[in-house]
């Protein structure tokens, strides 16, 4: 058997759109094998037929040699496939074993798994409590979970979409070395991601896909990740560099805020100081669900803080709302991008109008005035290179990538004082990210003071002369990245929420 | 097999013909229905669907039902846009009507064209502060805004005869439950002679062009929108949440009120217990026929009213019962409904002989 799985001139069409177009490649069993591309690539459809999912139009499959063509993801399971999905499907009142009994086909919830859960979780160095409430655990650890319940099928190939975009660096070494063991046991690993550092790290092979077409087969660890990067674009990207760093005044101050979570599951906030200069990009980084949220909440001004806390360009901002604030030249673009920074199912220009301040132009005595509003959408659009028919196409029709973008344009446009962004480039393409991480540097290069909540570390370091980290609702003393920050930066990370 | 398959995007042909294919479908199956019942099929289509149509009396009979629902649907939209469902514009309507009407009743022998201005001012406020009561004990106890109007509603309708029972009724009316009849000065104008078409027409027809406004150019119906659909960008938008409930019940509760009075001081012309006809729940089905849209809420009143028109020649005519108009309304929206999932999905056929 050459291949474990060979696909042959795959061919899927949306109407007139062509998601995958005549894509021809094998994966050889026991490898890591990686599918690389930008949002909108084709890879999560190429995935879905693999999967079952979905159906092909044409071409065929081949497993272990057969003919497979599966009509569901259960008939794909069966054939010994198993999927770890980006968005995890647990319940949190659920404990472990309870989860990943239920996710077997054909098992009641009486039955005891507990002692083979063990098994795996020693044999492959998954760290998890087959008793722990799932609600209670982290990210990493949840995504363990995930792994373990597809490792009780036995299956011959595991398909990994994006796994370590929640992880921390720690986490994901772990990762790293489960996966490795598992291909030395036989299992062969489907790895989608467009972390092009990590692909060339694990991977024996890649495959570059680019607007539905294959574009190269390659040995990741022969090419340089920027060398990847521009073959998934198909393009150059620009170099990043921050010059011409000049910090000015105090803009913006958070002074020992603390605030009880209204919510079930929330996390607390304890004393948080921090500072943002003129000029100068301040970084958040921390792993999700440590308290981001909710301080997010209250820098956006959607709950009310305490007095004396926010200082915004020496006046108290705790009392105001968002727009409100806006008017003060203050900015944000919140991590969630539908029902949160975007209404799913409004058109882009109205969307537009979330985020309004009077200097503007758009509302004026709350009048609408539309022609403005296009003007600026517009201008998002072109400024920021969002792909989409028009100002009219709803929010929700966008791909991820470049709804973000447009919701970071959106602010940008309005050359804020201060932008506070949360996960800027979250399941961003490299080329929109180069792009939206070019924007805030230059932002800053204007003078503006930018804060960054962030789970990439990448990106922290990148941009951000100051990183503080938040566990458990608690953040860090500012780490300088001139002097070895990394190091310190690990440390913290570690050091915080330990349930794992 | 039949597959509903989602639609990439909403289909704009399907906006317009969701409501034809409704109505035809309505149509046919009013015609089977009065099959059934073994009528003359085409005589019967033609009493319901044409008669209304035809000669002042009855043209100008739709105007006089195609105003209040017009106006209370034009108010409901406003909130079911936001997501705040008052399902009881048929009380706020009742004490619209008792508000304004005691005003008239009150400058009983006063004639002045200042009289009705200060009548609807009060039906206004009436319809205004009983919807304020379900926004209160929403926005201050999380109260459900639907039990809350609905079941006042009910109080609206004993408080209505109470009241007519009581100090509203007419010291010469020989002991009737009704009040006395509105002098000139406190009733309406009439904008057709010699029909009861009034003036409440017009006013509701200014009223779908505010609304119109408001929804298109004002960030009010931005607000709105936002509110109803993404609660959370609301908040980012920096637009509050219990003045959006607030706002939106207190506008519905208005016009409900004004309807209630138009009705009172239009067409009927005294307080009796039997004002409320249900106009205030046939408003719910009259603003989604038109999917919140206020230019369409002007046309889909009319349609209903035409129903009501058709019911009544039915039961005159054809000797059918009087719950044929809530049939007739029933199976439109029902059909209406059905055809609007065309608009998001398609219905795709495919053929699989091998299983």
């Amino acid at each position: 058997m050459k291949y474990q799985l060979e696909l042959q001139n795959i061919c899927k069409s949306y109407g007139s759109l062509k998601a995958n177009e005549d894509i021809t490649l094998g994966i050889k069993p026991a490898s890591i094998h990686a599918l690389l591309g930008e949002n909108g690539a084709g890879k999560s459809t190429l995935v879905k037929i693999i999967y079952g999912s979905l159906q092909s139009n044409s071409g065929t499959m081949k497993w272990c040699d057969q003919d497979y063509k599966p009509n569901s993801p259960f008939e794909a399971r069966e054939k010994g496939l198993a999927m770890v999905f980006q968005h995890f499907s647990l319940f949190e009142s659920l404990t472990v074993a309870e989860n990943i009994i239920l996710g077997l086909d054909g098992v009641g919830l009486d039955s005891d798994y507990i002692e083979q859960i063990t098994k795996y979780s020693k044999q492959y160095g998954l760290n998890v409590n087959a008793q722990q409430v799932v609600g209670d655990l982290s990210v990493g650890a949840r995504q363990r979970v995930e792994i373990i319940r597809c490792l009780m099928q036995e299956p011959k190939l595991l398909i990994m979409d994006e796994p370590t975009s929640v992880l921390t660096p720690q986490e994901v070494s772990d990762l790293f070395i489960t996966l490795r063991k598992l291909a030395e046991n036989g299992c062969t690993i489907l790895y989608i991601s467009h972390k092009l550092e990590e692909v060339r790290q694990i991977c024996h092979q890649a495959t570059i896909l680019r607007g539905g077409k294959l574009i190269q087969n390659c040995n990741p660890q022969e090419h340089s990740k920027r060398e990847l990067a521009e073959m998934m674009i198909g393009k150059k990207l620009i170099n990043l560099a921050r010059s011409n760093i000049k910090i000015g005044e105090d803009v913006f101050s958070i002074n020992n805020l603390s605030k009880k979570s209204e919510e079930m599951f929330g996390v607390d906030l304890h004393d948080i100081c921090l500072t943002v200069k003129e000029g100068s990009i301040v970084g958040i980084a921390g792993v999700a669900g440590n308290g981001q949220d909710e301080l997010m909440h209250l820098l956006i001004g959607e709950k009310k803080s305490p007095e004396g806390v926010l200082i915004f360009k020496g006046k108290d901002i705790g009392k105001l709302n968002s727009h409100q604030r806006r008017q003060l030249s203050m900015f944000f673009t919140p991590e969630e991008r539908l029902g949160h920074g975007a209404v799913a199912d409004m058109k882009l220009d109205e969307n537009m109008l979330l985020s309004r301040p009077q200097k503007s132009e758009m509302t004026n005595y709350g009048v609408i005035n539309w022609q403005q509003v296009e003007m600026l959408t517009q201008r998002v659009i072109t400024d920021f290179d969002v792909q989409t028919q028009s100002s009219k196409m709803l929010a929700q029709s966008l791909s991820g990538g470049n709804l973000q973008k447009f919701m970071v344009g959106r602010e940008l446009i309005q050359n804020p004082d201060l932008l506070i962004v949360a996960q800027p480039t979250w399941g961003v393409d490299a080329g929109s990210e180069n792009h939206i991480h070019q924007s805030l540097i230059t932002l800053a290069e204007q003078g503006s003071a930018i804060l960054i909540i962030s789970q990439d570390l990448d990106e922290v370091l990148t941009l951000c002369e100051q990183v503080h980290v938040i566990t458990a609702g608690k953040l860090s003393p500012a780490v300088d990245m001139q002097d070895n920050g990394l190091e310190k930066l690990s440390q913290l990370m570690v050091g915080g929420k330990s349930n794992d | 097999m039949i597959n509903i398959e989602q639609r990439t995007d909403s289909s704009a042909k399907m906006v317009i013909l969701a409501p034809i294919l409704a109505l035809t479908l309505t149509a046919i199956s009013t015609m089977i229905i009065f099959l059934w019942a073994s009528l003359d099929v085409m005589n019967a289509f033609y009493v319901f669907y044409i008669e209304p149509l035809t000669g002042k009396y009855n043209l100008s009979e739709l105007l006089v039902k195609a105003a209040p629902l017009m106006m209370i649907a034009l108010g409901l939209s406003i909130g079911f846009r936001a997501g705040v469902w008052n399902i009881g514009a048929e009380g706020q309507y009742i004490i619209g009507a008792i508000s304004g009407g005691a005003v008239g009743l009150y400058y009983y022998n006063v004639e002045a064209t200042w009289l009705i201005p200060l009548m609807a001012f009060a039906a206004v406020l009436g319809g205004m502060g009983y919807a304020g009561i379900a926004a209160f004990l929403r926005t201050r106890f999380q109260v459900n805004e639907i039990l809350v109007t609905l079941m006042l509603t009910y109080v609206a309708i004993l408080f209505l005869s109470a009241m007519v029972f009581g100090p509203l009724r007419n010291p010469d009316g020989f002991n009737f439950p009704e009040s006395r009849i509105f002098h000139d000065s406190a009733t309406l104008p009439i904008i057709w002679q010699g029909t009861r078409a009034h003036i409440g027409f017009i006013i509701a027809l200014l009223f779908a062009g505010v609304t119109w406004f408001i929804t298109k150019k004002h960030m009010f119906g931005m607000q709105i929108k936002i509110s109803g659909s993404a609660p959370r960008a609301a908040r980012f938008a920096g637009f509050n949440e219990n003045k959006t409930i607030w706002y939106t019940l207190l506008i519905s509760g208005g016009l409900a009120g004004l309807a209630g009075l138009f009705e009172a001081a239009g067409p009927v012309g005294q307080l009796v217990p039997h004002l409320p006809v249900g106009y205030g729940f046939t408003a719910i089905i009259v603003a989604f026929l038109a999917r919140l849209h206020p230019i369409g809420i002007v046309f889909t009143s009319l349609l209903i009213a035409l129903t009501y028109m058709g019911g009544e020649n039915a039961q005159i005519t054809l000797q059918l019962p009087s719950s044929i108009t809530s049939v007739f309304q029933g199976m439109l929206l029902f059909y209406f409904l059905a055809c609007n999932v065309l608009i998001e999905h398609k219905v795709a056929f495919s053929f699989n002989w091998s299983k």
